[in-house]
């Protein structure tokens, strides 16, 4: 089935996800479609699937053109979507997922459902059986069971988002030769993902998105060189980065954190036997792909995620098992990137926030408090009053407000997307604060998408693939064009720590 | 939840939104009356000033009061930190089962102390039965709605348990309650009426204590900034169960005073209704008056208006004198719905793209 989509724009707020995107994906064929987080991938996937409507734009499969209003009415007109985590019922058995989720003209009857779940496993090479539990299956069977479900419920065209997050790589090579059928029979296959290596091994058609747009000259026939994939997926780089500041600290300096042998899981992402250590008065910025490893790292830092094995010290103390509070009394301060979500109280005001700091007493000084916020809106150049609830500041300044509340005793700071959101002016005042935090001999550890600012405010980096962790790299020794290449994957066993 | 956001759009919003939810309930109310036969005119005098046709109904209406303003009081706590109290009946029928222990076991005691001990008592064994539900909801993540009604059911049942089995009257066991205290027990009241004026002077000292906790001390605007955003709480080394607890048992006392009013100044004795919906009435209260302490008292006392008031309702104009609370419902009613539609028109992507482009105002981003 030809699935065209012509015009397509979704907007949500002041965001557009999709901008004019105007894309045709030809029968039995797999197409890739790559693109960083945030590039609209996703958004394009829901529309096609009808999670979403579009707000202008149309869809047509096979030269028709459809109004997909929900994922039932997409359905029926043959496109299915299988999400990154399956949307299913745990509670039921294979079958029972089949049937409940089936219009009844697909599996008019238990038997007929039983049959057709066990044909469709067999002719894709797929393990599983009518009576498994839903909720005893991995991920990767659960994935198999729902490109099941589509397929009996007449789907001819396929959407797949990050397939092989999650699953083994058994059943990463299972579902790819059950893909490949797939579109020898004639369907149509989108392959949403961010590893340049899949894509190549799989897909006839490439297609890059960027910040809601169709890169380039739109569709192009695999195979592509890697490193052009990477320009159209981050852009090109900006160009003259400003080389660190200060001479190369050795990585013997004063340890701020080291990681023993650690392992830790999110997820369905494990980074396993990490020996790290991370020195002080330095900014480390993590690199990489979101979802590749990074969020773990700030996590085990701060103390929010337990290793499972391995230990974590923090200027020698071992901190493995203390927790969130205990890591924060040694002066481990976290910026999460939800500042709404984890990091202020949005109702709350300024000077709340201050006399919610200030420990001393029982009964609040507002005086103090609103002299506290006085200050910091002076010394950190926030747009607010000391009575303003923080969630009516703009991002920028609710940023600039969370660094005012760092204490002064903070001896290291765990920074999720310092700058996300933020226009130029105030990502260089924030960076300038958390500098001058790093002369004054604070650890400062980042992670951020935007390669730019990886290069730009870094000492050190770290670059995350898939759950592999490069060694400490000095920001010298990296450009623009290899960084992309390490988070793209490409050579990354150069990086990697050698066993010792 | 946030009790904030009212206070962003302005408060004359909040005003006009609170007068329109008033007029709705009230035409509500009148719908209900007529269609009942009743003159609604004359149904709301009764309603709205049938408190003051005696000085026996007025102290009636303060000693509803009392524990109302108590229990609410304690609500506003819970509210604070994002909490659903729905077991303050409970706490208070446990409160009362409490009281009546010293009152029961050391009777030979001075009265004066005997008074103090049954309050402690009754605080403790609400605050007891509220840390129950808050370590459900704390330890093993039951929901404290769910927790709170399951246990209702228990209190109630111990209550019932007391009063027919080892609390039984002297030679009979009757469901209407255990032997009335020795008079000299009861909360003096005054002269020739069912006023015990220290219910009403416990109720409102509460009140003002609790008023200052939450908005002034620094545990008040820990609980609240809990109840708001308990993981940014936390990263600001706030100890969020810990204040989640304390409310929960905050609130249990208030609510364990309230059932000692009952007990020592209301019916001198243990009934297995002892609550008298009080709690659930105080829910009410609070679903109006949030977690804004300041306002517990006007609403409480309309509340126990209409409630005594309408109880002359049967004999004045033949109709039930549940109308009250229909009239309470109504105004929580309207008012939720008035505050949602302020929220979704505040919050509507498109109302604010239109008033966006009336101002000409561009979309701020710094």
């Amino acid at each position: 089935m030809e699935v065209r989509v012509q015009n397509l724009t979704k907007i949500f707020g002041s965001l557009r996800a999709n901008d004019d995107i105007s894309l045709t994906f030809a029968g039995g064929q797999i197409h890739g479609v790559l693109g960083e987080n945030g590039a609209g991938k996703s958004t394009l996937m829901k529309l096609l699937s009808g999670f979403l409507r579009p707000d202008a734009g149309e869809v047509w499969l096979d030269g028709k053109p459809v109004a997909l209003g929900d994922p039932g009415a997409a359905l029926r007109a043959g496109v299915g979507m299988v999400h990154q985590d399956p949307l299913d019922l745990p509670g039921f058995s294979a079958l029972e997922n089949l049937l409940c989720a089936a219009p009844r003209w697909a599996l008019p009857s238990r038997t007929e459902a039983r049959n057709t779940l066990t044909i469709l496993a067999g002719r894709l090479g797929f393990s599983i059986a009518p009576d498994d539990r839903v909720a005893a299956l991995t991920v990767g069977q659960r994935q198999q069971l729902e490109i099941i479900r589509l397929l009996a419920c007449g789907a001819r065209a396929l959407i797949l988002d990050e397939p092989t997050t999650g699953i083994s790589a058994a059943q990463a090579r299972a579902l790819f030769v059950a893909l490949r059928r797939l579109a020898q029979e004639g369907n149509t296959v989108l392959f949403v993902s961010h590893k340049l290596d899949e894509v190549a091994d799989l897909c006839h058609t490439v297609s890059v998105l960027r910040t809601g747009k169709v890169v380039g000259a739109g569709q192009m026939v695999m195979p592509q060189p890697q490193e052009h994939l990477l320009n159209m997926m981050f852009g090109p780089s900006s160009g003259d980065h400003t080389p660190p500041r200060r001479a190369t600290l050795q990585p013997t300096d004063r340890p701020a954190w080291r990681l023993d042998a650690v392992t830790a899981r999110e997820g369905n992402l494990t980074l396993s036997g990490l020996n790290l250590s991370l020195p002080a008065g330095a900014v480390v910025g993590l690199s990489g792909l979101e979802g590749s490893g990074q969020q773990i790292l700030l996590r085990l830092l701060c103390g929010r995620v337990q290793p499972e094995a391995g230990r974590v010290l923090l200027e020698g103390a071992d901190l493995t098992t203390a927790g969130a509070e205990a890591f924060r009394r040694n002066g481990v301060e976290y910026l999460p990137a939800d500042r709404l979500v984890e990091g202020l109280v949005g109702p709350l005001t300024l000077a709340d926030h201050f006399a919610l700091l200030d420990r001393q007493g029982a009964v609040i000084n507002r005086r103090h408090a609103e002299a506290a916020a006085r200050q910091a809106i002076a010394d950190y150049q926030i747009k607010a009053t000391p009575m303003s609830p923080i969630m009516s500041l703009s991002g920028g300044n609710q940023q600039r407000a969370m660094l005012s509340m760092v204490p002064a005793e903070t001896r290291a700071l765990v920074c999720e997307q310092p700058t996300r959101g933020l226009d130029v002016a105030s990502a260089r005042a924030v960076w300038g604060r958390l500098h001058a935090r790093r002369d004054a001999g604070c650890a400062v550890v980042f992670a951020s998408a935007d390669l730019d600012e990886i290069l730009d405010y870094s000492d050190y980096i770290l670059v995350f693939f898939a759950g592999r962790v490069s060694r400490l790299l000095p920001r010298a020794e990296l450009h623009a064009a290899r960084l992309g290449e390490l988070i793209g994957g490409v050579d990354f066993a150069e990086v990697e720590e050698h066993a010792a | 939840m946030s009790s904030e956001q009212g206070r962003i759009g302005g408060k004359q919003r909040g005003l006009i939104f609170g007068m329109v939810a008033l007029a709705g309930a009230l035409l509500f109310t009148s719908l209900v009356l007529l269609s009942s036969g009743v003159n609604p005119l004359e149904a709301y005098q009764l309603i709205f000033l049938g408190s003051f046709s005696s000085p026996i109904r007025m102290s009636d209406m303060v000693m509803l009061g009392a524990p109302l303003i108590l229990c609410s009081a304690g609500l506003t706590l819970t509210f604070a930190a994002g909490l659903y109290n729905l077991g303050i009946e409970g706490q208070m029928i446990i409160g009362a089962v409490a009281a009546m222990l010293p009152l029961r076991l050391f009777s030979d005691l001075p009265v004066p102390l005997l008074w103090l001990l049954a309050f402690t008592c009754g605080a403790a064994g609400g605050a007891a039965w509220a840390l129950l539900a808050g370590g459900l909801r704390i330890g093993l993540r039951v929901n404290e709605i769910f927790a709170g009604l399951g246990l209702n059911f228990l209190a109630s049942g111990i209550a019932l348990y007391l009063v027919l089995g080892p609390w039984r009257r002297v030679g009979q066991a009757s469901s209407s309650g255990t032997q009335p205290l020795p008079t000299d027990l009861w909360l003096p009241t005054l002269d020739k009426l069912r006023l015990a004026p220290a219910a009403p002077i416990i109720a409102l000292l509460a009140l003002a204590a609790i008023w200052f906790a939450v908005t002034h001390t620094r545990w008040g605007l820990e609980l609240r900034a809990v109840g708001m955003n308990p993981q940014a709480a936390g990263r600001m080394g706030i100890p969020a169960t810990r204040r989640l607890a304390e409310s929960f048992a905050a609130c249990g006392a208030m609510a364990g005073l309230a059932g000692t009013i009952q007990v020592l100044g209301v019916f001198h004795q243990l009934i297995p209704s002892i609550s008298s919906g009080i709690g659930l009435l105080a829910l009410l209260v609070v679903l109006l008056v949030r977690a804004n302490p300041v306002w517990v008292l006007p609403v409480a006392a309309a509340f126990a208006i209409f409630s005594v008031g309408s109880l002359q309702m049967p004999l004045a104009l033949g109709a039930d004198s549940s109308i009250a609370g229909v009239l309470q419902g109504a105004i929580v009613l309207f008012a939720l719905l008035g505050r949602g539609l302020s929220v979704t028109i505040h919050t509507s992507p498109r109302i604010q793209m239109l008033t966006q482009r009336r101002k000409g105002a561009k979309p701020s981003t710094e």
